[in-house]
């Protein structure tokens, strides 16, 4: 059996107002657009992306928050609702995602050998976060490739953003081992905005974009250090720098996924693609590709 | 209509007292103690359960659950092991939008939610199944914001009692809620469960011997240590007793009763039941300012554009203590006078009111807006809720002479321009004092001193 592989990794920020603005079918509210920029930066994700072979997409998301350990999605097939419960006027999505619980086991058995605290979520009654269904669906809105998705282990609630990273960095081994031995072909996800402090208030209507900017300069700033960081293939300086951003903008890959997906793929020092970077109700949100497939056929 | 709260109660959220509690001591320690809060709670008059829960964190402002009969099978994140919960839930949809319309009017940022599948979170269920299993009493939820500090929670409680008054409801107030909430980060079998560490018990005891004497202000005071000390940093903090204290009037002389503290999963759970009735001693030990109107920063949005184009507000003239004198009655809670007055005056069996506004005691805001700016520009506002807070001001200072707004016997009204606001201040009067019956006489006249809209000039029966 081929070793198995991973073809492109992505930050891909999940507010629901992508879903939202993008009208599809599964989802019921219906909008006028909105964070175009955004969803063009998906586009080009999309196009960048559209010609790999790939087997599964594996992912995770800080909206399935779990205090126990890492958790996996165990059931082959989730077929419910999802309603944000914060923005619940803009995401009532009815979804159908089918998991390649084999490789979720593989994963968990992994990071269960190497000391981490797991478990496999196998009650079919769940409801998968809307975290992963909004990436998942804006990366791949056929929904014809299965997932495996982790929760996120909120070490960094318990312990500190340095205690969440070596978790993180362990936990991105164990899954780069797995995928290996397991032949199959992987589209990593971090599912997370950057700069994370919102708006208290909504416009009327929420695609309002006359309204939407970031909430403020060092926001603004800590956001285009990191990306720019990504760009020049700067992954450990990342790290490093991790707990600093985390406090200061109040960032959303204090959930571990950017650190787990860096760790995935080697603390890179090649360069992330920017696809598209945006505010939405005042977090910044950038979509990254590291376009791993490339670098092996360097190699 | 006098509504009140007749029980308030702290209750654990997590599902084990719901899904397994014969498999540890402590949590069927825990599920008797709420079915005993369950049994005072049929055995009370209550016709509304209010829960406020930790564990539905929001962003806009506090959401509030109108679905008259939100259903659904609920999965714990991290105990989905255990098992699912079916839920289908009687909630008051009407006492939903009326908290949400009071919250605005307090200056919150508030809304309703009402969607099938709604995902209500575990502390709501687990309390719900627990303390109301056959939807005897109509329930509502609210979320905690995520950003909301005291003064916001404060006043979410203030405008939720405002209802309670409104519609004359005997309410129970819930919160939904650890004490420390350290959780064991691995798997552990039942019989080793345990609060998580001695710190955390210590601190669990200290706040349970607080609230067995009924101190829950001091509780209250204490939650920014509380939530340092023992508190997991998750996405909400320690917040729901500045809701329960305010819920019950900043009170430390309530009758407290701890049916249960035990360990679930190395959080610290707790049953606990304060009654209404005062305890006979206890005074608050140091007090934080009380809030009435929340004033802070809400248009984030529009702070672009605040340096160029906020019209400068006319802040009206010089602001006076009022005047003291043998029968006269001064409050606090009502606006300062704009001269040499007291707010009231007590004659015989009379009470004599000066004209009574919609400005804001402390800081002098006027819900619904002021009609003009500094230059004297005309302004858009909402006649409605300056009324609104007229009537609540002159609640306030009746209060406070020993009196009540059910005393109010004859009123003349004072309106700028009779012809746009005529019918929104008639149609506050008919859901307020027209409730009451005063004899009314309306006057159309030019101007008032502050830059409002309408004026009470009140009598009422002492």
């Amino acid at each position: 059996m081929a070793k198995g592989s991973i073809v492109a990794a992505c930050l891909a920020p999940h507010p629901p107002h992508l879903v939202y603005a993008d009208n599809p079918p599964q989802n019921e509210p219906n909008s006028e657009g909105g964070w175009e920029q955004l969803r063009w930066g998906y586009e080009r994700l999309r196009e960048s992306i559209k010609d790999i072979d790939y087997d599964v997409i594996v992912i995770m998301s800080p909206h399935w928050q779990t205090y126990i350990g890492t958790h996996f999605l165990g059931v082959e097939k989730f077929q419910s609702k999802s309603v944000d419960p914060i923005f619940p006027n803009l995401f009532r999505y009815n979804y159908d995602i089918n998991v390649d619980v084999e490789l979720a086991k593989s994963i968990h058995d992994q990071a269960k050998s190497d000391g981490l605290a797991v478990k496999m979520m196998e009650n079919p009654d769940f409801r998968v976060d809307y975290g992963t269904i909004v990436s998942c669906h804006m990366i791949r809105p056929e929904w014809d490739k299965p997932i495996v998705a982790l929760s996120s282990n909120r070490g960094m609630n318990y312990y500190s953003v340095e205690v969440m990273q070596e978790m993180m960095i362990e936990l991105g081994k164990s899954t780069a081992k797995a995928i290996e031995e397991s032949g199959k072909k992987c589209l990593l996800v971090a599912s997370n905005s950057l700069s994370h402090r919102h708006f208290v208030s909504e416009t009327n209507p929420p695609e309002d974009m006359s309204k939407e900017h970031i909430t403020s300069h060092a926001m603004h700033l800590w956001d285009m250090r990191m990306i720019e960081l990504m760009r020049q293939g700067k992954s450990q300086q990342i790290i490093n720098e991790m707990p600093e951003f985390c406090e200061q903008a109040i960032a959303e890959t204090d959930g571990g996924a950017l650190t787990w997906l860096l760790s995935t793929i080697g603390i890179p020092e090649e360069p992330a693609k920017l696809h598209g970077y945006g505010t939405i109700i005042g977090t910044g949100n950038a979509i990254m590709e590291w376009p791993v497939r490339e670098w092996e056929a360097q190699v | 209509m006098s509504g009140e709260i007749v029980k308030s109660l702290i209750v654990p959220a997590h599902p084990h007292p719901v899904l397994c509690p014969e498999k540890n001591e402590g949590w069927q320690k825990v599920r008797d103690a709420y079915d005993e809060a369950k049994r005072q709670i049929e055995e009370s008059d209550a016709d509304l359960i209010i829960i406020y829960s930790t564990l539905w964190p929001s962003i806009i402002g506090h959401q509030i659950q109108a679905d008259p009969n939100p259903e659904w099978v609920l999965v714990d994140a991290d105990f989905h092991d255990l098992g699912s919960i079916h839920y289908s839930l009687k909630i008051d949809e009407e006492f939903a939008h009326a908290w949400s319309k009071s919250n605005l009017s307090r200056g919150l940022e508030s809304r309703t939610v009402a969607y099938e599948g709604f995902p209500i979170d575990v502390g709501s269920v687990v309390a719900l199944k627990l303390l109301n299993p056959d939807n005897r009493i109509p329930a509502v939820i609210c979320s905690t914001n995520v950003y909301s500090n005291r003064a916001e929670t404060t006043v979410l409680a203030k405008s939720c009692l405002d209802v309670i008054k409104a519609q004359g409801k005997k309410a129970v107030a819930v919160s939904v809620m650890s004490l420390s909430n350290r959780m064991f980060t691995e798997p552990i079998e039942p019989h080793e469960d345990r609060i998580h560490s001695p710190k955390d018990d210590e601190w669990n005891r200290k706040i349970l011997e607080f609230l067995e004497k009924g101190r829950l202000e001091d509780v209250g005071q204490l939650s920014r240590t509380i939530h340092d000390q023992i508190r997991v940093k998750k996405v909400v903090a320690f917040k729901p007793m500045w809701w329960l204290s305010a819920m019950n009037n900043n009170r430390n002389d309530l009758t407290g009763t701890v049916l249960a503290y035990e360990a679930i999963h190395g959080a610290g759970a707790a049953v606990v039941v304060l009654d209404p009735e005062s305890n006979g001693t206890g005074d608050k030990e140091y007090d934080e300012d009380d809030v009435d109107f929340y004033g802070g920063d809400r248009d984030v949005l529009d702070s672009e554009s605040s340096n160029d184009d906020t019209p400068q507000m006319d802040t009206g003239p010089a602001l006076y203590d009022p005047v003291e004198g043998e029968t006269t009655v001064n409050t606090s809670k009502a606006p300062k006078p704009v001269g040499a007055y007291p707010h009231a005056r007590r004659e015989g069996d009379l009470i004599y009111l000066s004209g009574v506004g919609p400005r804001q005691p402390g800081d002098n805001s006027i819900p619904g807006g002021p009609i003009k700016d500094a230059s004297g520009k005309p302004l858009d506002y909402d006649i409605k809720a300056q009324t609104k807070a007229v009537v609540d001001n002159i609640a306030r200072i009746l209060e406070e002479a020993g009196s009540s707004i059910e005393n109010v016997i004859d009123v003349t009204s004072f309106l700028v321009d009779m012809d746009r606001d005529f019918q929104g201040y008639n149609e506050v009067w008919a859901e307020t004092l027209g409730k009451v019956g005063p004899t009314r006489t309306t006057l159309a006249i030019r101007a008032l001193p502050t830059p409002i809209a309408v004026e009470m000039k009140v009598i009422a029966k002492a």
